[in-house]
Parts: C-alpha cells; sequence; structure tokens
C-alpha cells in the first residue's frame, strides 16, 4: 500500500519536472530563432477562430440565463432595473474567463493533446527531430502563443455576447427598457473587475494550451494512448482552469482591492 | 534549425573516403527501466558500406537507429557518426549531425497534415530555407527517382502502403545526406513492391554514394539489397548480381538478446545457418 502511494508520489513528481521542463523550454524558444511563423498564424486561426463559435454560443446563453434567474430573485425586492449590474459584473470578472476557459478546454485542450499525441505514436515527432526540427519551437511554442493571446480575446467577446443575452431577456421578458438595462451594465462594471477579467485569461489560456502539449508529447501506446492522452487533457486543463482561476483571484484580490 | 555551417572534426576526412569509418559503435549498453536492450553492441560501418540489421520483433533494430539519430542516448559506450561523437551531444549540435542523416522511419512516419511535396521538400522548405524554385525541382527530381511524380499534390492518407514507404525514401534522400537508415521499409509490403523499394535502396547506395544502414526482417531483400548493385548506361539504370568484393560491402548482423549473435556477409550468413539454430530459424 505505502509502495502505490510512494510509486504515485514519485510519478506525480516527474510528470510535474517535465512539464516544468517543457513550459521553461517552450518560453526560451519563444525568443530565439528559428520561430516557425506559418505555423503560429495556423495555430491563432485554429485555436482563435477555431473556438468562436462555441465560446460565443456559451457566453450568450449563460447572459440570458443569468438574467433569468437574477430577474426573478430582484423582481421580490422590486429591483428589475439592477439586472444588468449582476449581469456584468459576474460575466466579466468570473462567468467570462472560466466559462471561456472551460469551453478551450473542451475543443483545444483535447484536440492539441490527439493531434500532437497521434504524431508522438506514429514517430512524426521523432521524424521532426531527425529532420532537423525542435518539436518544442515547431509545435508548442505556437500554440501556446496561440492560447495565450487569442483566450482573453475570446473571453472579451463571451463577456460581451453574454450581456447582450441579458439585455435581450431583460427586454423580452421582464419589460426594462434598454437603455436602464444598459446603463446598469455599466454601473456594476469596476475598474478592478475588468482588470480581473482580462489578466485571468492569460493565464487560463496558457495552462490550458501548455497543459495539452505536455500531455500530448507524453503519450506512448499506440492509438489507445492517444485516446488515454485526450480524456486526460480535457480533465486535467478543465480542473486547472478552475485552480488557476481561484489562484489568479487571490493574487489580484491582494493586488488590486 | 538552420544546419550551420560545418565545422568538421579531424576524423571527419578519413569517414569520407570510401571505406573509412562513417558510423562507430564502441561498447554501447542499453536499458529500459530495469530491460536490457542492447548489451555491450559494437559495430563499424564503412563509408558506401551497406549495414544490414536482423533480428527477432523488440530485439533493438529500431533502437540503434534511433541511437545513430540521436534521438535516444546509450547508458554506456561510444557512438561515432561522420566523425563526431554524439552520445554527449546537446540536441542543437546533434541537428548538425542530422544534417547528413536521413531516416525512413517504420511505419514511413508521414506528417498526415502536409500533402506529398511537403512531406520531401520538409527539409528544404523548413529548415534550409532553399530558394523555392529549387527546392521545388528538388522535390520533383527525388519524387521521379523514386516513381512518384505523379503524386505531388496527394496527402498521405491517399495513398498505398507502398507509396507511403516510397514517399518516406524521398524525403529521407531530399537533402542528399550522406547516410540512410532504412527501418523496416519493406514489411507489410507485397513481394512485387518490396523489390521496387530494395531497387530504390541500391540505386542510392551505388549511384548516389550513400552510406546505408537497412534494418529488416524480411531476408529475401536483405540478401536482395546485399548482392545486386546499380549500373547507369546512358539515361538507363540497370541492376545486376554483385561481384564478390562488392557483395562483401554489405554486411550483416544479427540481434539477439541484446548482444550481436553473427557478422559477416551474405556468404557467410547463409553458412552460418546450417551451424547456429536461431540464425537457422530466422533463415527458413
Ligand atoms: N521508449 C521506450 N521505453 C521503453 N521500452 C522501449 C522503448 N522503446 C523501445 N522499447 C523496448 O525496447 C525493445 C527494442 O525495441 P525496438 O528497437 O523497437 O525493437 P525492434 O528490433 O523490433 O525494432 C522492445 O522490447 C521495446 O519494447
Ligand atoms: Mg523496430
Amino acid at each position: 500500500m505505502t509502495g502505490r502511494v510512494q510509486d504515485w508520489v514519485k510519478d506525480a513528481i516527474l510528470e510535474v519536472q517535465e512539464y516544468v521542463h517543457l513550459v521553461t523550454k517552450a518560453g526560451r524558444s519563444v525568443l530565439t530563432p528559428p520561430i516557425y511563423y506559418r505555423d503560429i498564424i495556423e495555430q491563432f486561426d485554429a485555436i482563435g477562430i477555431g473556438s468562436l463559435t462555441v465560446v460565443l454560443l456559451a457566453g450568450l446563453f449563460t447572459g440570458m440565463v443569468l438574467a433569468l434567474n437574477s430577474g426573478l430573485t430582484l423582481d421580490q425586492f422590486g429591483a428589475r432595473s439592477m439586472v444588468g449590474r449582476l449581469i456584468s459584473a459576474s460575466m466579466v470578472k468570473e462567468l467570462g474567463p472560466v466559462l471561456t476557459g472551460l469551453m478551450v478546454a473542451g475543443r483545444v485542450g483535447s484536440g492539441i493533446a490527439a493531434e500532437l499525441g497521434s504524431m508522438m505514436v506514429t514517430d512524426q515527432i521523432a521524424a521532426l527531430r531527425a529532420l532537423g526540427t525542435d518539436p518544442v519551437r515547431k509545435l508548442v511554442v505556437p500554440r501556446v502563443l496561440a492560447g495565450v493571446l487569442m483566450v482573453p480575446l475570446l473571453t472579451v467577446l463571451a463577456g460581451g455576447i453574454g450581456m447582450v443575452g441579458g439585455w435581450i431577456v431583460t427586454v423580452l421578458q421582464f419589460h426594462v427598457a434598454s437603455s436602464i438595462y444598459w446603463s446598469s451594465v455599466v454601473q456594476g462594471l469596476y475598474v478592478q473587475d475588468v482588470w480581473m477579467g482580462l489578466i485571468k485569461p492569460f493565464f487560463l489560456g496558457f495552462t490550458i494550451v501548455s497543459i495539452g502539449c505536455h500531455v500530448g508529447m507524453r503519450t506512448t501506446g499506440g492509438t489507445q494512448g492517444v485516446g488515454k492522452s485526450t480524456k486526460l487533457a480535457v480533465v486535467a486543463s478543465s480542473v486547472a482552469v478552475i485552480a488557476v482561476d481561484f489562484m489568479v483571484t487571490k493574487v489580484m484580490i491582494v493586488l488590486l482591492y | 534549425m538552420a544546419v550551420r555551417n560545418q565545422r568538421r572534426a579531424g576524423l571527419l576526412d578519413e569517414a569520407l573516403a570510401h571505406g573509412g569509418p562513417i558510423i562507430v559503435f564502441d561498447g554501447v549498453n542499453l536499458s529500459f527501466d530495469d530491460k536490457v536492450i542492447l548489451r555491450d553492441v559494437s559495430f563499424t560501418l564503412q563509408t558506401g558500406h551497406t549495414k544490414v540489421f536482423l533480428g527477432a520483433s523488440g530485439a533493438g533494430k529500431s533502437t540503434i537507429l534511433r541511437l545513430i539519430l540521436g534521438l535516444l542516448k546509450p547508458d554506456a559506450g561510444r557512438i561515432f557518426v561522420n566523425g563526431e561523437e554524439i552520445e554527449d551531444m546537446a540536441e542543437e549540435e546533434l541537428m548538425r549531425v542530422r544534417g547528413d542523416l536521413g531516416m525512413v522511419f517504420q511505419e514511413g512516419a508521414l506528417f498526415d497534415s502536409l500533402t506529398v511535396r511537403e512531406n520531401v521538400g520538409y527539409k528544404l522548405f523548413e529548415e534550409l530555407n532553399w530558394p523555392l524554385d529549387k527546392a521545388n525541382a528538388r522535390v520533383e527530381e527525388v519524387l521521379g527517382f523514386v516513381g512518384l511524380s505523379e503524386f505531388i499534390d496527394r496527402m498521405p492518407s491517399e495513398l498505398s502502403g507502398g507509396q507511403r514507404r516510397r514517399v518516406a525514401i524521398a524525403r529521407a534522400m531530399a537533402a542528399k545526406p550522406r547516410i540512410l537508415l532504412y527501418d523496416e521499409p519493406t514489411t507489410g509490403l507485397d513481394p512485387i513492391t518490396s523489390v521496387s523499394v530494395d531497387e530504390e535502396i541500391i540505386k542510392l547506395r551505388d549511384l548516389e554514394g550513400v552510406s546505408s544502414v537497412l534494418v529488416t526482417h524480411q531476408l529475401r531483400d536483405a540478401f536482395f539489397v546485399a548482392e545486386h548493385t546499380a549500373q547507369r548506361n546512358g539515361g538507363r539504370v540497370s541492376l545486376e548480381r554483385a561481384v564478390a568484393h562488392k557483395a562483401d560491402e554489405a554486411e550483416f548482423i544479427m540481434l539477439k538478446e541484446g548482444g550481436i549473435a553473427f557478422e559477416g556477409n551474405a556468404a557467410e550468413l547463409r553458412q552460418a545457418a546450417s551451424q547456429d539454430q536461431y540464425i537457422h530459424a530466422f533463415l527458413s
């Protein structure tokens, strides 16, 4: 029993070591040539544009459901006009980043793990190295860059469309005037919250993509191994999104408020 | 990574002369976890010659090729490639050594998101930054060499197994390496396609002066490669049976339980089969 625990701890430490190693290697490779610009652009497209639909849909419905629920509650206090504040506060600070993170984890984290994993088990990664290419520069760096820069953008869009969703419900269901809703939305936005909402997704994007790359590059065991990696990447990056969200929030509260 | 101007080691002049030692293993040991894969393996490949590795599946044949490429590091022993000692090299230095190596992976390992053209020209386009027209001309040339010119714009998934293997050969040879490593290039192919792959290997060796390491467990192919030579008469290429000294330029190594169970030329291998049970089982 203790032996199994020991093994588990040893494996976990090794895993973390490998992860840190990959991340530092990627960090160093961003700054020095060769840089594969075409792959970077491709990944911006794949990760950013590719995730747009899911992220927008998730944002829209979240804003709508928030409006429904908070509208009902606020109605009891005769405070329908405050719906906008609630929506903007929660969308911008918390729900926008986390939901976008979870959507991207499901779509992009798994996709990266599957792609790199199958390249690993079919020797394509070994072939890259044999042809003189560093797989970290060619495969990891473009994805990490795209994750770090596109997730914040997606988050802003998700927050924005969430407010639109809230507006639709508030106007149609609760018959609040558009102008009242939007001025309430603006009232709910504090500068600190906006900073929080803008900074978080950088960390979330980095976390999701780097975990996907790490898991993909450590794939062994054929097609079955690819399946396992894909699943692991989704689970690990989703949990990591929430954990990192907590940690960044904690740090930022200390720094900003 | 762009291959930098080659800083040649002193041993290199010797290594690059025909018959000089181009790949040397000296007492190489390697284990994965507790399992010993290679135990004190030593051999020398001479420039322009062919080394054929035989052995059961799991005997460590692919591992030897990975060691030559520096994709794996030995636990002990020394490895020289092109006159440079590579076992302690950092990845960046290894990139330079790999500039002179081409590898045909076991299942081809073609990049499945790239076309045949992009696969074959990968190194020229992405790493060596050849001018586009020159790179394209070279891609067309090597695809012609393996007889697949009309497939240049296909995706790897649209090719048959044998065609994929030949594209892999074309990719490995595109940057004109001095050494080519083939990992079971004919496994899983029908006899006719196998022979066409064998012919590519012979042509590269005899017409382009490439030193080759061939891993296989198809004896027919191994003997075919060892015992034929290619000549160019005018524009045409013809294959002939190799005369004695040319046949000696192909050497067989049989791996068994981590060590070398047999080393010698084709004739000696046939003879050894009559004495050694393991080799006999392998040959029949
Ligand atoms: N990365 C690895 N980790 C652990 N074991 C490995 C690894 N690569 C190969 N092996 C083991 O090493 C042995 C030799 O493998 P290989 O060289 O691929 O054999 P083959 O002669 O069939 O090409 C096999 O038993 C294989 O299971
Ligand atoms: Mg093998």
